[in-house]
């Protein structure tokens, strides 16, 4: 069973810390990693894997160095990787990205190496849109399932799947090939072996420009993208609180009060 | 070529884009900015520059379009409406009288016996038009199906803005209509205004990373779509009087569920923060796990339900539906208690409705003080077991 795993490269630390007077980030030193929810969509695939035999092919747009992120998943037990990088594909929003993604499968399809199994994190930690799986599997005309946190079953033919939704789970099943999207808590990760860490740093990583996977310019990155950030600013907050002071104790009375004052 | 571009006449190579910028996008050469193969037109240089020398260029596409009217997607779930359409059509209602047009909202539903009736309600609640389709294949909630006949709806009628509550449902259903119209789709707007001379959709969310909003258009695209997380606006309205036209349509006949519902597992607990009238939110201040029973014990003593900010949920201290903020819960108690929580703006997007705020923290900068009613600058442990123990019968 042929499976693929969508990989965003995202800051190791959401919380950028911003410096207040000069309104730039503050780096950390620290690097990228790849995206909680996708490390755990791609344990998910090496379990699949381990169970139906195979072969995993993870998948990125991204900037260049964004392959070693792609190397560590082959260290962990993904076979190739496959990274979009190309000025063309900067700017782009969540369709622009999910087109470039669709490109890429749409090579596979045409070498008849299609995977049977898409798997993409639930969301990404620094966007949290959960928008690239839905509009990836649209884009790609096949069936998608979202926020899976168990996969029960799954063959060549077919996949079942426990999900959340609004009102509680659901047991669910598709015909293959699909994609679900998986929440951070459906596999832990595990770390590399020591023969991986050498598949890591040997094993075929491609990398392709827009070109390369023959994706249309004008769907592309900045271009592609309908949506346009106008202006981002910091909320102006003018409000002044009443502190409470005193002691832990007399502030804790003081507080008793004020919450009596709410029949609490 | 679209994409960052250095103004040259006005760049004097200070290199505070380079500082600005997260991937290495930005290099300074011979005194100049220079665009590297790394950048991915974030936008964080040019905020940060302060001669103005960057700007984001884009081919211009021509899509003029006649489109017109906002649209709201009804969720109807188990014989009910979801609370989130009622809060978009109030909303919605706004957009469309600040641009003269007229408000529609789509029901989808596999009952005929209700269909008028909850049509009604949605003219109650401000919808000038309800289109209503009804089929069988509604029934599961299949994405696919909705999908379908949103899209065909949109290219029947073509209208301007297509607003979808950011339920789970809604938040599968929203990228896969956007992606068949290739519209442009922001996710969990906190703010969304008209701008009344082009008729634009201002959709204000949160920005990734620091304490920014920003603001999202979508010029040339129709559609513009957003999402909306429920709680962030007030419910419209019910008002009987008002009256509205009922559109019978047809879903396709070519289109079947693709995915197939085997079993429901309702949810047995019903215990949602957004029933409380209290409310004890937690953040990482209260230093470790080990302090969550007295953080409990205090929220049980004053009969307040127990949220937290991201981060605990994250180290599993508490499970998601804990989760106050832009990507949790947006809850509207009467009395919210913040302990430990800095108040970063993801999770004040979730607390904007609570009406009286008391903030715990320590650190007299934090920005959870200044939404704060009451502001407590002392160690969260100290006050805390001060309170249960005060409180204790
Ligand atoms: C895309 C995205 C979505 C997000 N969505 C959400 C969301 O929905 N909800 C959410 O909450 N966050 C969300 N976040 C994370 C958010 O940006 C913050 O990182 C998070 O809210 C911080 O949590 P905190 O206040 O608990 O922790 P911190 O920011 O670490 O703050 C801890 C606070 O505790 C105080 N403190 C320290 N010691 C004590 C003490 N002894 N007693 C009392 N106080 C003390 C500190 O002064 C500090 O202010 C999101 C982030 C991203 C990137």
């Amino acid at each position: 069973m042929r499976t693929l795993v969508c990989i965003k490269a995202v800051p190791s630390s959401t919380e950028v810390k911003m410096d207040p007077v000069t309104n730039t980030i503050i780096r950390d030193g620290k690097q990228s990693v790849v995206n909680p929810f996708d490390q755990a969509a791609l344990e998910e695939a090496i379990c699949i894997k381990e169970q139906l035999g195979g072969s995993i092919i993870v998948l990125s747009m991204g900037i260049p160095a964004t392959e070693g992120l792609l190397r560590d998943c082959l260290s962990r037990g993904a076979d190739r990787g496959i990274l979009l990088s190309d000025r063309a594909f900067a700017g782009a929003d969540t369709l622009a990205t999910s087109y470039a993604l669709s490109c890429a499968l749409e090579q596979l399809r045409t070498a008849n190496e299609f995977p049977s199994l898409i798997i993409c994190g639930k969301m990404a930690v620094d966007g949290d849109t959960a928008q690239i799986g839905p509009e990836l599997a649209t884009t790609l005309g096949i069936p998608s399932i979202v926020n899976v946190e168990k996969v029960l079953a799954v063959s060549e033919e077919e996949i079942t799947v426990r999900r959340i939704t609004d009102l509680g789970r659901e047991i669910v099943s598709c015909k293959l090939p699909a994609l679900i999207t998986v929440t951070k808590d459906i596999r832990i990760p595990r770390m590399p072996s020591i023969a991986g860490v050498r598949f890591g740093e040997t094993g075929p990583v491609e990398v392709f420009g827009a070109q390369g996977v023959g994706a249309d310019a004008t769907r592309c990155g900045l271009n592609g993208s309908p949506t346009q950030v106008v202006r981002s600013f910091t909320p102006e907050r003018t409000h002044e609180a009443i502190t409470i002071e005193g002691t832990s104790s007399e502030q804790a009375a003081q507080l008793i009060d004020v919450l009596g004052g709410f029949g609490l | 070529m679209s994409g960052l571009v250095v103004d040259v006449s006005k760049c004097r190579g200070c290199g505070r884009c380079v500082r600005a910028c997260a991937s290495q996008g930005i290099v300074i050469q011979q005194r100049l900015a220079q665009v590297t193969p790394n950048c991915i037109a974030c936008g964080m240089c040019i905020d940060a520059c302060p001669f103005d020398a960057l700007s984001i260029v884009k081919d211009a596409v021509d899509t003029k379009s006649d489109a017109n009217g906002v649209w709201v997607f009804a969720q109807y779930d188990s014989g009910a409406l979801a609370a989130v359409t009622l809060e978009l059509l109030g909303k919605a209602r706004e957009l469309a009288d600040d641009s003269n047009t007229s408000l529609t909202a789509l029901l989808a539903i596999d009952s005929e016996q209700e269909c008028n009736e909850i049509a009604q309600k949605l003219i109650a609640h401000g919808a000038d038009r309800v289109l209503i389709c009804v089929d069988n294949r509604f029934a599961n909630h299949t994405t696919n199906v909705f999908a379908a006949w949103i899209c065909d709806m949109v290219n029947e009628y073509s209208p301007a803005i297509l607003l979808i509550g950011a339920t789970n449902f809604g938040r599968e259903l929203a990228p896969c209509v956007a992606a068949q119209l290739r519209t442009g789709l922001t996710a969990d707007c906190t703010v969304l205004a008209m701008d009344k001379e082009t008729g634009l959709l201002h959709q204000t969310r949160p920005a990734f990373g620091g304490n920014l909003m920003a603001t999202i258009m979508c010029p040339n695209h129709r559609p513009q779509m957003s999402t909306v997380r429920p709680g962030i606006f007030p419910p419209s309205e019910y008002c009987e009087s008002r009256t509205g036209e009922i559109i019978h349509t047809k879903l396709r006949d070519s289109i079947e569920p693709n995915v197939t519902l085997l079993e429901k597992l309702p949810d047995d607990a019903g215990d949602s923060l957004l029933d409380d009238d209290t409310l004890v939110v937690v953040g990482r201040g209260i230093g470790s796990q080990k302090n969550l029973p007295l953080m409990q014990k205090f929220a049980d003593l004053i009969h307040a339900g127990l949220g937290c900010s991201r981060p605990l949920v994250e180290s599993g201290w508490l499970e998601y539906k804990h989760q106050v903020g832009q990507t949790g819960l947006a809850v509207a108690p009467k009395v919210l208690i913040s302990i430990g929580v800095s108040g970063a703006i993801q999770h004040l997007a979730g607390i904007g409705s609570a009406e009286t705020i008391i903030a715990i923290n320590p650190d007299a900068s934090a920005p959870i003080h200044s939404v704060a009613t009451y502001s407590i600058k002392n160690d969260a442990l100290e006050v805390v077991k001060e309170l249960v123990e005060q409180l204790q019968p």
